[in-house]
């Protein structure tokens, strides 16, 4: 009951936000942050998977989006299906050798072959370098609606968003997801009751990173842009810390965490400069000393309230 | 005399350039490899103490006139203090909780430390004499070494000798390998394993220092050195197998080499040959090079 009164606070929030007067293009940056922490919070919160490369599968996606459409000039949707099949594909790469090893192995191989991406976006031709892709339209939906309009542009975001979110439920609540969380709770356990546990970390791998990608290539036709940073370990960091701030493992917590770090970065980073990656890293080290269910986690705890149960 | 066609001057060069890259490496996976055998954590912020290392010699020259020689000395024992703090303070209460808890912090140690050095210094480049003594070059007949490089090569050697020395053949590392294998019971020994561990965090965090200060006289001293380099030590600790001293300094310098060959092959691939390597060696032995499992 109470679950059903939150989803639909905030749904009315987010369908009446850019008639409240919010920055439109602010909300669906946000909004496409929050989408790629969702996706990755399928690997650390419902698997207990750290991958610290996620920014390989958002940024090469965001690359291919813009290339597509600005250099070639393909329409929005099959532009960021391009995108999303990318990083589907990067993600079945660096995944069957990443599932390989676990725990922090797995997080220093995927943090190590995501700079390998890194490095080949910097040196590749149609990425554009140091510069990135600049100036990336955002074109229309099948040619009847155009996106150019921010309000048209944030609906659309919306619905990706919620279908994305909506599915991501419900892959949690499948019957794979609750192998997914069986290897969570005790993966020498789920692989004796004869769980290839191995080919089910892979799937949740390839998943979220096809999702990341999906949030990588809307950000660039949101912001217009696809730039060296959106590759880098810092955007992998950005993502665990938007997930473990909000509560990962719960479904909520990774969009209130995205909220949270880019409504910081959006209004500090003019206020002052180089201590941004301070405060980020003192946020860091809170969460992880005292703060580690994060915040929805921590309401669950003290409320035991329904809204994002972690079950 | 060509080989691949090309020049065996210009081989030979980046030979040696591998080599010295593949010193630093070395130096930094083997910190990584001590601290990681007795504490169980990925240190993340090794890169940010190394780069604090080279920071601490150049202020250490800007301001106060410590020469090289003694940055060599000071320059560890100050960052390896800072390491022990942020041991006592952070890194000791996470050890019963999952290992990624203390990656994530450490990562956040990292940031913290770059933001405050980038505030102070701005993110360009900083230059650092090479001392006096070491100035010039060899001349060996067929290519001209700088005899910094090879005091690169030679120092790095030796402190990954002495280090192996210690933890493999001496008493102290006789205890300090037992407690890896079982705290409980060395502690019940008498010995004091908390403060035995929060020395090896520092020791651990010194020689990333020391490889700092070695580096600062052939790298740009700027706030951003350490951080991508950590994830080149990531791999290379990958590859030996994570907590093998001998696999971390070997590997370490196989990579370095490797390296500078492919930039002589193909240089465009210079900056991504360690990751494939990595990934190769994934593939067929998923434990590393020198890693049991």
């Amino acid at each position: 009951m109470r679950a059903a009164a939150v989803y639909a606070m905030l749904g009315a929030l987010a369908l009446a936000a850019p008639l409240l007067g919010l920055y439109p293009v602010f909300l669906m940056k946000l909004l496409c942050f929050a989408l790629f922490a969702c996706a990755f919070n399928l690997l650390l919160g419902f698997t207990r998977m750290l991958s610290f490369g996620h920014a390989a599968f958002f940024g090469s996606a965001a690359y291919v989006t813009s290339w597509l459409v600005s250099v070639h000039g393909w329409g929005a949707v099959p532009g960021i299906l391009a995108g999303v099949a990318v990083s589907l594909l990067l993600g079945l790469a660096i995944g069957a050798i990443a599932v390989r090893r676990q725990g922090i192995y797995f997080a220093m191989i995927t943090l190590a072959l995501a700079q390998l991406v890194y490095f080949i976006c910097l040196q590749a031709e149609f990425t554009g370098g140091e510069n990135g892709l600049q100036g990336v339209p955002r074109g229309s939906l099948f040619g009847l609606i155009a996106l150019g309009p921010d309000a048209t542009m944030y609906y659309f975001v919306l619905a990706v968003f919620a279908a994305v979110y909506l599915f991501i439920r419900r892959v949690v609540h499948s019957p794979f997801g609750q192998v997914l969380r069986a290897i969570r709770e005790n993966e020498p356990r789920a692989i004796s009751l004869g769980y290839r546990v191995n080919r089910y970390k892979l799937l949740a791998f390839v998943l979220s990173a096809g999702l990341a990608g999906l949030a990588g290539s809307l950000k660039s036709l949101v912001l217009g842009f696809a730039t060296l940073s959106d590759v880098s370990q810092g955007t992998s960091g950005e993502v665990i810390l938007m997930t473990l701030l909000g509560g990962s493992g719960t479904f909520l917590g990774p969009v209130l965490g995205a909220g949270i770090v880019v409504t910081l970065e959006e209004y500090l980073s003019d206020l002052v400069g180089a201590w941004v990656s301070v405060i980020i890293g003192a946020i860091f080290v809170i969460c992880v000393m005292i703060f580690r269910r994060g915040f929805v986690g921590e309401i669950q705890r003290r409320f035991g309230t329904a809204v994002t149960r972690r079950s | 005399m060509t080989v691949f066609g090309m020049p065996l001057p210009v081989i030979l060069g980046q030979l040696t350039l591998g080599l010295v890259n593949g010193s630093f490496y070395a130096l930094l996976s083997l910190g990584l490899a001590v601290i990681f055998g007795l504490l169980g954590i990925v240190n993340f912020a090794h890169g940010a103490f190394y780069m604090l290392g080279a920071f601490a010699a150049y202020i250490g020259l800007q301001y106060f006139g410590v020469n090289y020689w003694f940055a060599l000395v000071l320059s560890p024992l100050a960052v390896a203090l800072l390491g022990m703090l942020i041991e006592r303070l952070f890194l000791r209460h996470l050890y019963s909780l999952d290992p990624l808890y203390g990656l994530l912090l450490t990562f956040g140690v990292g940031l913290i430390a770059e933001g405050i050095m980038r505030d102070r210094f701005g993110a360009s480049g900083k230059s650092y004499p090479v001392p006096h003594l070491l100035q010039g070059a060899f001349d060996l007949g067929f290519m001209v070494l700088p005899i910094y490089r090879a005091w690169v090569v030679v120092a790095s050697l030796a402190v990954c000798a002495i280090t192996w020395f210690l933890i493999e053949r001496t008493r102290l590392g006789a205890t300090l390998r037992a407690a890896t294998e079982n705290a409980r019971l060395v502690q019940a020994f008498g010995i004091n394993v908390p403060l035995m561990v929060m020395g090896t965090y520092g020791a651990g965090v010194a020689i990333a220092a020391l490889a700092g200060v070695l580096a600062a006289p052939v790298v740009q001293v700027s706030p951003l050195m350490g951080s991508s380099l950590v994830i080149v030590v990531f791999a290379v600790v990958v590859v030996g197998g994570m907590g093998s001293i001998a696999g971390a300094i070997v590997s370490g310098l196989l990579l370095g080499v490797a390296e500078g060959l492919t930039k002589v092959v193909y240089p465009e691939a210079s900056n991504i040959v360690v990751f494939v390597i990595m990934a190769l060696v994934l593939i067929w032995r998923p434990a590393g090079l020198f890693g049991k499992e």
